[in-house]
């Protein structure tokens, strides 16, 4: 203890004696870290938008269905539970945020052009907190109830089939015994999506009058789950997975959009990455100052190993003024990534590169994602690469002759 | 109180293509509670032979026993370690560590061996005291004269009583009242601890507080006389 003590002491005061070159190493690794932690909240902004969007055209953290529907989405593979019954059980099961919905192959028709669309039948209340479907209605209005006989397309979908708010097209699909069904609905609202498959292939009505269309009454192909989190999502499928059927499919959304699901973790080795070349970058100031600290107290260094210090000890002592070095740098650069942060809480306007951003199909509005971990990461990785940058020049340090070393100039 | 023995070392230094023979089939004894001077022109091989008595330097060839323990074939580690247990250091050159004051720089071999703080800074205040840096105890290095640096490093070496103490040239810096203070308090530590002392000198006056002055000349012993403290 006593040891460390003069050690930790030694190393304090040895950084302060060339304050310049101490200060200057500090002030890059505050930059480096500051670096880290800043354009690494960004580019988690960045992906989380982009994974809530994702999630939101899902829809859901979880979503129930008959093992055969993602093989074969049809009428014909329904969920086997009644939709009365779906809502009694989520209900008395506490779950809150969640939609059961019809979910069809159509053909829509306009007097001029048909498409193939996905037709989807929904109960608008509680869709809409899942989806945010009434936030992007840009003309006409959003559906009023599962009755509601209006339909709701994209934007880009209104431009193709050349027809516009107000005017009736006829959607066609099957129903169970593969007959024709299909029914006319007037166009009451057009949204706008970020991204442009969903724009011209959904297109949305009230549940029960898709159900009505399908002869399907009181059944639905999907029931979509909000949870809390998109990146913690086992405690809502647990749940999910408790409530429904044996006999039925639960699945993460992750399991469902599984481009997604891996850019999360793609992410997670990115920015591990990131981190490690912005260390590397520093290495080479903090194993420089190191060795010039070593090589300016070579004396020292031999009248300590003559007094009696032993030689891990002098490695200790090297290591320990990198440490603090580091340390210093690493909470400065914590702090200030987090200060650079603070003012973006309700986001960043990038509308100047907003064109570019959305045909990635991510918002204009940038919201930086500061997280825990992400700093912690940042800490542990310059703690540790430099602990090991800090190796070499002290394992020298302790491999001096004593008198060798004493009579250095 | 320690006893060496230095048996036939030899040890060379090349400087560019010039071979310096430094220690030449040196052997020697001295008994516990010695206090010897080693005395020899410049390049006579006395520093040599007080860096090979504390494992400083290893001889080429030859054995260093202190007590009874060969020291000449001991790893870094463990030669550390007798140093600090053992053997207090004055060099020629003062050497403190300048990042300390002069009660630290005293407190810094106690405090690797353990010392608790009360006790070390207690003996550090004393033996500063003693050597007439009442009062200087918060200077760092670089505010003290030469004479004083010198008189902490006699501190720092013979503050945790150590039953060896090898110096070089202890004197060099100082002036004649302080290094006969210093040599008195040498004397006193050898009759009272038992402290066995190797100096290297060519100080006459420092030969004067010897009992026993071993005469070298190019790495050898030419002469080895027991005399009557001054």
């Amino acid at each position: 203890m006593n040891v460390l003590r003069v050690v930790i002491m030694l190393a304090w005061r040895n950084l302060w004696r060339n304050h310049r070159r101490t200060l200057i190493m500090i002030g890059a690794v505050t930059v480096g870290v500051w670096a880290m932690v800043f354009m690494t909240a960004l580019m988690r902004g960045m992906v989380s938008d982009m994974m809530q969007d994702g999630v939101r055209n899902l829809p859901g953290h979880v979503q129930v269905h008959d093992p055969r529907f993602r093989d074969d989405p049809s009428v014909v593979n329904l969920i086997s539970v009644p939709d009365s019954d779906i809502a009694e059980r989520f209900d008395s099961a506490g779950i809150e945020r969640w939609s059961s919905r019809v979910n069809v192959p159509a053909v829509i028709s306009s007097e001029r052009e048909s498409r193939g669309v996905t037709l989807v039948g929904i109960d608008p209340g509680r869709d809409d907190a899942l989806t945010g479907l009434s936030s992007t209605i840009t003309a006409g209005r959003y559906l009023e109830g599962t009755d509601d006989t209006g339909l709701v397309v994209g934007a880009r979908l209104l431009d193709r089939l050349d027809t516009e708010l107000g005017k009736r097209v006829v959607l066609m699909s099957q129903d169970p015994d593969n007959e024709i069904a299909d029914r006319g609905f007037r166009i009451v609202g057009v949204y706008e999506a970020k991204l442009e498959a969903q724009e011209e292939g959904a297109v949305y009505a009230g549940k029960a009058t898709v159900t009505t269309m399908l002869g399907i009454p009181d059944r639905v192909t999907e029931i979509a789950v909000m949870g809390d989190d998109y990146r913690n999502v086992d405690p809502i499928y647990a749940q999910v997975a408790a409530t429904v059927n044996d006999d039925l499919e639960v699945l993460r959304w992750t399991e469902i959009a599984t481009y997604l699901g891996s850019m999360l973790n793609v992410m997670d080795g990115f920015v591990l990455v990131w981190f490690v070349v912005i260390f590397l970058a520093l290495s080479f100031g903090l194993v420089n100052t190191l060795v010039m600290a070593v090589f300016e107290r070579v004396r020292e260094i031999g009248l300590m190993l003559a007094l009696g210090m032993g030689p891990l000890v002098i490695v200790l002592q090297v290591i320990v003024e990198s440490l603090l070095l580091l340390v210093i740098g690493l909470a400065l650069g914590s702090l200030v990534g987090w200060l650079t942060v603070l003012p973006f809480e309700d986001g960043m306007d990038l509308s100047v590169v907003a064109e570019g951003m959305e045909m990635y199909g991510m918002s204009s509005v940038l919201y930086p994602e500061l997280t825990l971990d992400d700093v912690l990461l940042a800490n542990v990785v310059v703690l540790t690469l430099g602990f090991l940058a800090s190796l070499s020049p002290a394992w020298r340090a302790s491999r001096y002759e004593p008198m060798e070393a004493l009579r250095k100039v | 109180m320690s006893t060496i023995r230095c048996v036939d070392l030899c040890k060379t230094y090349t400087q560019g293509d010039v071979k310096i023979r430094a220690l030449d089939h040196v052997s020697l004894e001295i008994g516990a509670s010695g206090f010897v001077c080693l005395s020899a022109p410049s390049g006579g091989g006395k520093t040599t032979l007080l860096n090979a008595i504390g494992g400083l330097e290893i001889p080429d060839s030859g054995e260093v026993w202190i007590d009874d323990k060969r020291i000449d074939n001991l790893g870094k580690a463990e030669l550390a370690d007798l140093r600090l247990r053992n053997i207090g250091f004055v060099f020629q050159a003062y050497n403190l560590v300048p990042v300390l004051t002069a009660l630290e720089n005293v407190e810094f071999v106690m405090q690797i061996q353990g010392v608790d703080k009360a006790t070390r800074a207690d003996l550090a205040r004393d033996i500063l005291r003693e050597v007439g840096l009442e009062g200087l105890e918060d200077r760092r290095p670089a505010q003290m004269s030469g004479g004083q640096q010198q008189r902490v490093a006699v501190a720092r070496a013979i503050v945790s009583g150590p039953a060896l103490v090898l110096a070089d040239e202890p004197t060099a810096n100082l002036d004649s009242k302080t290094a006969e203070d210093l040599m008195e308090l040498f004397v006193h530590l050898n009759e009272r601890h038992s402290t066995t002392f190797v100096i290297a000198t060519h100080d006459k006056r420092v030969m004067a507080f010897a009992k026993r002055l071993i005469k070298m000349l190019d790495g050898r012993i030419v002469d080895d006389i027991e005399q009557r403290p001054a």
